[in-house]
């Protein structure tokens, strides 16, 4: 209704939607750590150690991780300099988060796209397979390994495979992206790469099932059309049925799933990191969570938000490049 | 559908009505997977309950045996049996799991109903609150949660209850917005009936299937969630018989070849799971029009 009165177009909209959303998650993180009856403190020090100390020094500390404050005034500040840039330091790195969250970050885009895109393309053509061959030996096949694999948790396949691969065939590194007592900048690309595959491949191999699952279904739906009855009964093979007729139809939901299943691999990735001691993002917000450091906490929380987010607006764009039909009716307004 | 377009491809013959069941009873067959399903998971439960003592029992003369016949799972390095060990975790897990799943859908369902019922702005504010708990990784949410809460059982039972009933409450939003132009509401809505009156009598019983459902489909997802965050170490504490603490402990035993201490736990979590999960799918195989004949 107001859009013929108020053109706005479509990314100024999503602009604010992403401004929102990351400002309401911004909030909620607060609010969850102000809640949290762990005291940072002495959570970091052990009690011991926080038994000795003098009152003055208590203070101190309590100064520097912020727990003197209330939660709203802290928020205030938070807000204040994130908006120029400065997310904090983060307590238990010693560096700020900016910082800490850009280097975590980039290793687990690593991680997370080789993932994703093996995922992806590995889900899509079982998930073909099973679906054109319904009720077969392939799709039996297909379906049962799928349904197994996802009733199955990521960090046990993550164990089963280190031991199997790291352990007993030595094909790949035992955790850590580099090898102990080794300066990280030094580390080759090569180097880094052999501590990437296994981890890669149990997050594509968590994925897989549900997407090879749900272009199952959307295959048999496909093929189930009017249309592709009609084109077989003109003469045409399975085969080309399916590349003709059936993929342009299956990859606008195959799309939709991949995009949705970032969050996913988001969630995955930090079980993964933590058992193969990879140096990303969700060892980082593990570390962040266990030790209360609220700030790195905030920043993970944002990064992850604005990643599902920036995942589901490519989904958007890519469906208006596949389907015409869309794609008019961006131009149209 | 799938079978009678086959044969009638292989036969190349235009037949429209083909047998679709060549097995004999549909209804029957997933009844029985069904109760299957609950007893192997209620054995489980109970198991775990009788053997929760025997669990915590430490026994230095008989530590870290390899699964034999008095020790089916092994032994871990205190000597407590791994079996014991592993079903009284599962015991917990599947009681977490029911506890937050059933909370969770009735989250789910008094948001759609609010959603449904309360007018564009509820309408609309309920819509973003799904947005926003769907926008973040579970696993990051669950942490923020389970942090928030001070871990524990308490807290894990909490973080899966508060984070699952997005997609839940999507689709009850969707039937109750159909349902509630029935004829049968409209009628009693002219004859007087409030607003409550309407919600229990003609909408919950409309779309309780669909609730229960989602609910039970929502089970295997608690369970691996809770044991994914207590493996994290924001779940059960360390001393409670659980799933992800025995998981968290094997990874330090990984390169010292004691493969039981993982693998068979871990076994044993995927089975309860699936179970779960058949009974979800074999549920709503019976709801659909379509696969119920199949």
């Amino acid at each position: 209704m107001g859009k013929k009165r108020l053109h706005i177009p479509r990314w100024v909209a999503e602009l604010a939607r992403l401004v929102l959303l990351l400002v309401a998650t911004s909030m909620v993180t607060f609010v969850l750590v102000g809640l949290s009856p762990v005291d940072p403190v002495r959570q970091n020090l052990g009690q011991a150690t926080y038994a000795q100390m003098s009152d003055a020094q208590r203070e101190q500390l309590a100064a520097y991780w912020g727990t003197d404050t209330p939660i709203v005034t802290r928020y205030l500040r938070w807000a204040a300099s994130a908006l120029t840039g400065d997310f904090g330091q983060s307590l238990r790195f010693g560096r700020p988060v900016a910082e800490v969250v850009g280097e975590r970050f980039a290793n687990s885009a690593a991680l997370m796209l080789t993932a994703w895109a093996l995922a992806g393309v590995l889900g899509l053509a079982l998930g073909v397979i099973a679906g054109s061959r319904r009720g077969g030996l392939a799709d039996r096949a297909i379906s049962s390994a799928s349904y197994l694999l996802s009733s199955t948790p990521t960090f046990w396949l993550g164990l089963v495979a280190l031991m199997v691969f790291a352990v007993w065939l030595r094909w790949a590194p035992f955790g850590f992206s580099v090898p102990l007592g080794v300066d990280a900048a030094q580390v080759g690309w090569a180097q880094k790469l052999r501590h990437l595959v296994l981890p890669a491949l149990v997050l594509a191999v968590a994925n897989t099932p549900s997407i090879a699952l749900h272009t199952r279904e959307k295959t048999i739906e496909v093929l189930a059309s009017d249309y592709v009855r009609f084109a077989e009964s003109r003469g045409e093979t399975r085969a080309q049925v399916l590349r003709r007729h059936g993929l342009r139809n299956l990859v606008l939901p195959a799309i939709t799933i991949e995009c949705a299943s970032l969050s996913e691999v988001f969630g995955g990735s930090v079980l993964v990191e933590q058992v193969f001691s990879y140096p990303g993002l969700g060892q980082a917000a593990v570390t962040a969570g266990l030790g209360g450091d609220a700030p790195l906490l905030v920043a993970i929380a944002l990064a992850s938000a604005a990643f599902v987010f920036v995942g589901n607006a490519v989904a958007n764009v890519l469906y208006t490049v596949i389907d015409p039909r869309l794609r008019k009716g961006v131009r149209r307004g | 559908m799938g079978r009678g377009t086959e044969d009638c491809r292989a036969n190349s013959m235009p037949l429209l009505h083909a047998p679709q069941a060549s097995r004999g009873g549909n209804r029957r067959r997933v009844l029985v997977g069904i109760v299957a399903a609950v007893v192997f998971l209620a054995a489980v439960f109970v198991a775990g309950r009788l053997l929760w003592d025997a669990a915590l029992a430490t026994n230095f003369g008989e530590k870290n045996l390899a699964p034999c016949a008095a020790h089916l799972f092994g032994t871990d390095w205190m000597g407590r049996d791994m079996l014991a060990r592993t079903l009284a975790g599962l015991s917990t897990s599947v009681f977490v799991g029911l506890l937050s799943a059933g909370c969770s859908a009735i989250i789910a369902l008094a948001l759609a109903v609010v959603a449904a019922l309360g007018g564009r702005a509820a309408d609309a504010a309920v819509s973003w609150l799904t947005d926003l708990m769907m926008g973040i990784p579970h696993i990051v949410l669950l942490i923020l949660v389970s942090y928030a809460l001070g871990r524990g059982f308490w807290g894990v039972t909490i973080a899966v209850a508060t984070t699952h009933w997005g997609s839940l409450a999507r689709v009850l939003r969707a039937e109750i917005l159909q349902v509630k132009d029935a004829p049968h509401v409209k009628l009693a809505q002219a004859a007087g009936a409030t607003r409550m009156q309407l919600v229990v009598r003609h909408i919950l019983p409309a779309v309780l299937p669909q609730l229960i459902v989602g609910a039970v489909l929502a089970f295997p997802h608690a369970i691996l969630h809770e044991a994914s965050i207590t493996f994290l170490g924001f779940g059960l504490s360390a001393d409670e018989p659980a799933i992800g603490v025995i998981l968290s402990e094997a990874m330090q035993y990984l390169s010292t070849g004691e493969w039981w201490l993982a693998v068979l736990p871990g076994a044993a979590l995927v089975a309860v799971v699936a179970a779960f999960d058949r009974i979800g799918s074999l549920l709503r195989s019976l709801l659909g029009s379509k696969s119920v004949q199949e």
